[in-house]
């Protein structure tokens, strides 16, 4: 098994298409931290105009508020949406590029069972996942704490302001990215699925993308029904949870308690569905593949 | 038996007179006491408390320097100073006493404090109304109510400590008012994490806002730069 994963990763790393993904993070992420570092203030005059009423919105402020925990925050909001695609364009081709290629038949040849070729090819596109999402860390996070330093994170939700001291900052996003290695999983366990139908990859990976468009779509809507029956069901809801690491508790007084999460069991709740969701979607690959007729 | 009914008569008088001092005796005592001062740089903690705002207790240093200059610089991280904290510097409202008409309000019953309010004489002014309830024998401001015109009613309520020659507070509280806050979810991308923020009408209504300053000590006329307030 360990062997074969080794092959697997060695065909991933070897294509240079894999590396596509990374200069696109890399390319996005640069974007973002020179467009904040010029322009930023305009960005935050479009955030902060709610509040420039009530309290000083001096220069010095925003510059405090530009710091490399809020730029990174702001990156993910973005990024965590567009990252699908990258992790898709792996996954989706795990098994109907092989299938392209015509090798499938010949790899299925070997002294290994289907349902063991299905998880090394899953676990193959979950470590491309992971070594992604640790790339994004150091360019998003670091990168940003190199080029604009560290201060209280401040946190602009749509009906409140989360504000976190700077030392109480790193541990959540160790959490966070933590999660998104789940949420990007699942995209990547769904594009899996999708790839066993398939004999050429760019269905699987444009069929992907397009059903997470789609759920993100709807799970931004707010309709009452809907809401409690249908929402907290769709994977592209719980996708968004690793924000939870920074909705923060607080005091009767509205004072931040340091090291605390508001809503510790939603989180590990989403978490939860997204690792059933894993589970159905890799396990309904495998069942499938192991029934499908193998003509290439 | 004639000597002590005057001695007594004087005595009573005397007590009158202490109690009866006017509007503008008191003001210009505690304007003396305050006018010792003619900058300060103060470390202290502040808390901030917002319905919409989670903000952690943060280390300030506030800067003063006559007439009107002041500014509350946080030390290790980012607070929202609320508009108008000018105002916690009480030498603000007596740069122009001359500039208002004072009426005596006489004195709270719990407290004994002397009630005065300052009317603006300029009709264009910003503030429209201050009242100020004075510890007479102290020649302290504790509490002040200002009304502006364009940014609702301050409120200050102040406890006095080993500052007190100088009119300057160990706590004060800053109450003010709070416009409503809501940004697109379109642009928050917001996770509902299920959590609903205990919000009852009563509790919406409110949107006072409350800062509250504990000062741990003041260095008094040592000098500020003015690059400070910039």
């Amino acid at each position: 098994m360990w062997k074969l994963l080794k092959i697997e990763l060695f065909k991933i790393f070897k294509r240079p298409r894999t590396y596509i993904a990374f200069g696109a993070v890399a390319a996005i992420v640069f974007l973002f931290q020179i467009g904040l570092k010029f322009d930023g203030k305009s960005y935050l005059d479009l955030i902060l105009n709610n509040v420039s009423d009530s309290f000083e919105v001096s220069d010095d402020f925003k510059s405090r508020l530009l710091n490399g925990y809020f730029i990174c925050f702001a990156i993910l909001n973005i990024l965590l949406i567009q990252m699908p695609l990258l992790v898709a364009l792996i996954a989706g081709d795990s098994i109907a590029g092989e299938a392209n290629m015509g090798t499938l038949r010949l790899s299925l040849t070997k002294p290994i069972s289907r349902t063991d070729y299905m998880l090394v090819k899953f676990a193959a596109s979950v470590i491309y996942t992971l070594i992604l999402l640790l790339w994004l860390a150091v360019l998003a996070l670091f990168g940003s704490m190199l080029i604009f330093g560290t201060n209280t994170l401040v946190v602009f939700r749509s009906e409140g302001i989360e504000m976190m001291n700077s030392f109480d900052v790193l541990w959540r996003y160790v959490a966070a990215f933590g999660y998104a290695a789940v949420a990007l999983t699942t995209v990547s366990a769904l594009a899996f699925l999708l790839s066993v139908f398939a004999e050429n990859s760019i269905g699987p990976i444009i069929a992907t993308m397009s059903i997470v468009i789609v759920l993100t779509i709807l799970s931004e809507f707010n309709i009452p029904i809907y809401d409690k029956t249908v929402k907290p069901y769709l994977f592209t809801t719980h996708m968004v949870a690793w924000k939870g690491f920074f909705y923060v508790q607080a005091d009767a007084d509205n004072k931040t308690i340091d090291g605390t999460i508001q809503n510790l069991p939603a989180i590990l709740r989403s978490m939860g569905i997204l690792i059933a969701y894993i589970i159905g979607f890799v396990g309904t690959a495998i069942w499938i593949f192991k029934r499908k007729d193998i003509l290439t | 038996m004639m000597k002590k009914t005057l001695l007594l008569f004087f005595v009573f008088v005397n007590v009158l007179m202490v109690n009866a001092q006017t509007t503008e005796e008191i003001i210009q005592k505690v304007k003396i006491k305050l006018e010792k001062v003619n900058d300060y740089e103060a470390r202290g903690k502040m808390k901030t408390n917002v319905v919409f705002i989670k903000a952690p207790i943060a280390n300030v240093k506030v800067f003063y320097k006559k007439p009107n200059k002041l500014r509350i610089n946080n030390e290790s991280g980012i607070s929202f100073i609320p508009k108008g904290s000018v105002n916690i510097n009480l030498n603000n409202i007596f740069i122009n006493t001359s500039g208002f008409d004072m009426i005596d309000m006489g004195k709270e019953s719990k407290t004994n404090f002397r009630i005065i309010k300052l009317l603006p004489k300029d009709e264009n002014a910003e503030v429209v109304l201050s009242t100020l309830y004075i510890d007479e024998t102290l020649s302290l401001i504790r509490k002040a109510k200002t009304t502006t015109k364009e940014n609702g009613t301050y409120e200050l309520e102040m406890s006095y400590g080993k500052y007190a020659d100088y009119g300057l507070a160990d706590k004060v509280i800053f109450t003010f008012n709070t416009k409503d806050y809501k940004l697109p979810k379109g642009i928050t991308f917001d996770y509902d994490d299920g959590s609903k923020k205990e919000q009852t009408p009563d509790k919406l209504k409110d949107k006072k806002g409350k800062v509250e300053i504990s000062y741990s000590g003041y260095i008094i006329n040592k000098g500020v730069p003015d690059s400070v307030f910039k």
